[in-house]
């Protein structure tokens, strides 16, 4: 069971990272937004879950994942709302030929 | 070993938490920012978790990280509403430009 948690662990440790130099990287806000509302949720989800399979069947086990499905549920709304706040206030987006275009 | 493991994961996610500032620093837009520091607050409840698992104290560190998740939640909501309302000035800041 320790093997499955380092594993599941080690994975969501990945997905942050990648997640984090996304945001760094991406030259749009859009875009920006597309790699940290899924690598954060997923990195977190699965870091939670690993230490979860650690515990086994426990009273913290059980907290552990009512946290990681309450990041389930709010970490993409979140996203959506700061997306539809971007997107109404008319934030430009990126385009190949260099030019900003909005809408 | 699985303490030095965790201790090593909390190293690691406090990193990339540190690579998310740069979003906050130097974001073009205000939007930017929040998203940033959304970032790394969810980063934070992973490592309040872990560190609950390194002192020995899981108990009282899930339900710290369970609030902590809960005013992350309200606060990038209540950030996002405020500024769907007043408006966003999304032009890129030029440094040592005329004004």
């Amino acid at each position: 069971m320790t093997i499955v948690a380092m594993v599941l662990v080690s994975f969501g440790v990945f997905f942050l990272t990648a997640g984090a130099v996304g945001l760094i990287r991406f030259p749009d806000f859009y875009t920006r937004m597309h790699a940290a509302g899924k690598c954060d949720t997923l990195g977190s989800l699965l870091v939670l879950i690993g230490l979860a399979c650690y515990e086994g069947l426990h009273l913290t086990s059980l907290k552990l994942l009512v946290i990681a499905l309450f990041i389930f549920i709010t970490s993409p709304t979140a996203t959506h709302a700061m997306a539809r706040a971007a997107k109404r206030n008319n934030v430009p987006w990126w385009t190949p030929d260099g030019e900003e275009r909005r809408r | 070993m699985w303490y030095d493991f965790l201790l090593a994961i909390s190293v690691l996610i406090l990193l990339a938490a540190g690579l998310s500032l740069y979003r906050v620093v130097r974001g073009p837009s205000i939007l930017d920012r929040v998203v940033g520091v959304n970032v790394i607050g969810t980063k934070t409840i992973a490592v309040i978790v872990l560190t609950g698992y390194l002192f020995e104290r899981v108990e009282f560190f899930l339900d710290i990280a369970f609030v902590y998740a809960l005013i992350n939640f309200v606060g990038a909501l209540a950030l996002a509403s405020y500024f769907e309302r007043k408006g966003v000035d999304s032009r890129p800041v030029r440094r040592g430009a005329a004004p």
